[in-house]
């Protein structure tokens, strides 16, 4: 058996004391819930005798907007959509820290020994594929967008002249809010705005965009909060607008 | 004056083992305070690198209780009474003696970056918030604990062919300087390998400066790596314009 601290090798092996599989355990745990959760609900868009689910009044579902559901294809409509948000959080530069520690152990704690085996990092399949980000950022803000419109139909009640708030109505505005501070904290976002420019005072078009990219700066800073903030509420609205569909639980009016 | 219980690394490049001392300290110590202690009063020969004791020459990089850190900024304070303090050389790098290490190979990558080169008939008269940037990387003190806990270079001995966060540090503040006229996007991907970097943000995490080396350089970095190589409809953008 090695003795020598300096040289012991092998998935776990470190002096530090303090519990540093806490954080990629709850996080591997917090993602596998999201998944399993998000995936049946993706798969179940109407009950077993073909009652809607997804939608209630004017509530709709986050992962089932846009509705698009063309005659040919057979399978839930959510599938022609969650795969936009999920290339964009699987290709996201907070998850990539949060799946590489939590699921793959590469590192698994910093300073924290690994499993000894071949590494390209992102230089080769499929981890190349996060260079890909900016497109599903393009896509996620289109998503946003339609959030926006969603909100708007989620405060009417029969028609868009008759105004309505409830639970609901706010469930679903703090997640519109919160994804639109995860996607506008997007990293690949805050380059496109201006942190690609090496001078920020040359013309005043840069004057500008330094003026955005400060903004973007300052909640690129929480830019895990947001992640994670917004990953909980799309799980709790799809849940919400569910119950109240199935008739568990109530919507309640509040003006 | 208090006893604490140190385990301290002894050795050379043939190998070596942690040592048990009970060492005296003073309320207000910090971890190279009772290093120096045991210097003076148990084991003479015990080598170590220090210089300045305020957390600015970066020359204490070590490792305590297996966290990369500046002994001189780790107060003893920090550790529950009793507990067991073990102080380690960084890992990453060939060991010297004890817990000096020999950190030359980083000296041998900052050579192989090409140096500040202003454009030609620059402007130099520029203002503070296009400097903002490149000052937060020129606080760096080369303490090297970012290349230590980055995995990269830790577990995967990636020195050939990786920088590492110090120099993707470096390299941002070059590439962000509004009068430099150099483009290093290509020497990051094919010789500085900014790909291998998979941000797992330890060296964030490490860095005695606070420096946001995987937001503010490393990302960045990247992004400017995919607007060259990885992007294809910039890449048509740029052939139909020639911008």
């Amino acid at each position: 058996m090695d003795t020598d601290v300096r040289t012991q090798k092998g998935l776990g092996v470190t002096l530090r004391q303090d519990n540093w599989w806490g954080e990629p355990l709850a996080i591997a745990s917090a993602l596998i819930t999201f998944i399993v959760y998000m995936t049946w609900a993706a798969l179940t868009p109407t009950g077993p005798h073909g009652e809607i689910w997804y939608k209630w009044g004017s509530y709709i579902s986050p992962a089932f907007s846009p509705y698009i559901s063309p005659s040919w294809f057979k399978w839930s409509p959510a599938i022609l959509i969650l795969w936009a948000p999920a290339g964009f959080r699987a290709t996201c530069y907070y998850f990539r820290k949060a799946y590489y520690r939590a699921f793959f152990q590469d590192p698994p704690g910093c300073a924290v020994g690994e499993e000894a085996r071949e590494y390209k990092g992102e230089t080769s399949f499929p981890f190349i594929l996060q260079n890909l980000h900016r497109y599903f950022l393009y896509l996620a803000i289109l998503l946003v967008i339609n959030h926006w419109i969603d909100l708007a139909y989620a405060f009417t009640k029969e028609g868009p002249k008759t105004y309505y708030v409830g639970v609901g109505t706010l469930v679903l505005l703090v997640d519109t809010i919160l994804l639109t501070f995860y996607v506008g904290s997007c990293h690949a976002w805050r380059h496109l705005v201006g942190g690609k420019l090496d001078c920020f005072s040359s013309c005043p078009s840069n004057n500008i965009r330094y003026k955005i990219w400060c903004n973007v700066t300052k909640i690129n800073e929480t830019h895990g909060f947001w992640a994670w903030a917004s990953l909980f509420t799309v799980g709790f609205a799809d849940l919400y607008v569910r119950l109240v569909a199935m008739g568990v639980w109530t919507d309640y009016k509040i003006f | 004056m208090s006893k604490i219980h140190m385990r301290v690394y002894r050795g050379n490049s043939e190998g070596g083992q942690l040592k048990d001392y009970d060492v005296e300290v003073a309320e207000g110590m910090v971890v190279l305070d009772a290093i120096h202690n045991l210097q003076a009063t148990q084991a003479s020969d015990l080598a170590c690198r220090w210089n300045c004791k305020a957390g600015k020459c970066g020359s204490c990089s070590a490792e305590v209780n297996g966290k990369p850190r500046l002994m001189c900024m780790t107060r003893l304070n920090e550790f529950a009474e009793g507990e067991t303090i073990t102080v380690t050389p960084m890992k990453t790098f060939p060991i010297m003696k004890d817990l000096a290490t020999d950190v030359s190979w980083n000296y041998e990558v900052n050579k192989r970056i090409p140096p500040f080169t202003p454009r030609e008939g620059a402007d130099w008269h520029w203002q503070q918030k296009d400097a903002d940037r490149a000052q937060e990387f020129r606080k760096c003190i080369e303490c090297f604990l970012c290349q230590d806990t980055c995995h990269v270079l830790r577990e995967h001995d990636k020195k050939t062919s990786f920088a590492g966060p110090r120099f993707f540090a470096r390299i941002a503040s070059l590439e962000m300087h509004p009068i430099d006229g150099l483009d290093r996007t290509e020497l990051l991907k094919d010789q500085h390998g900014i790909g291998l970097c998979n941000i797992t943000r330890c060296c964030t995490e490490v860095c005695p400066e606070s420096i946001r080396i995987t937001d503010n350089a490393i990302i960045p970095l990247k992004e400017r790596v995919v607007d060259k190589y990885y992007d294809p409809l910039r890449m048509l953008w740029s052939a139909v314009t020639g911008k």
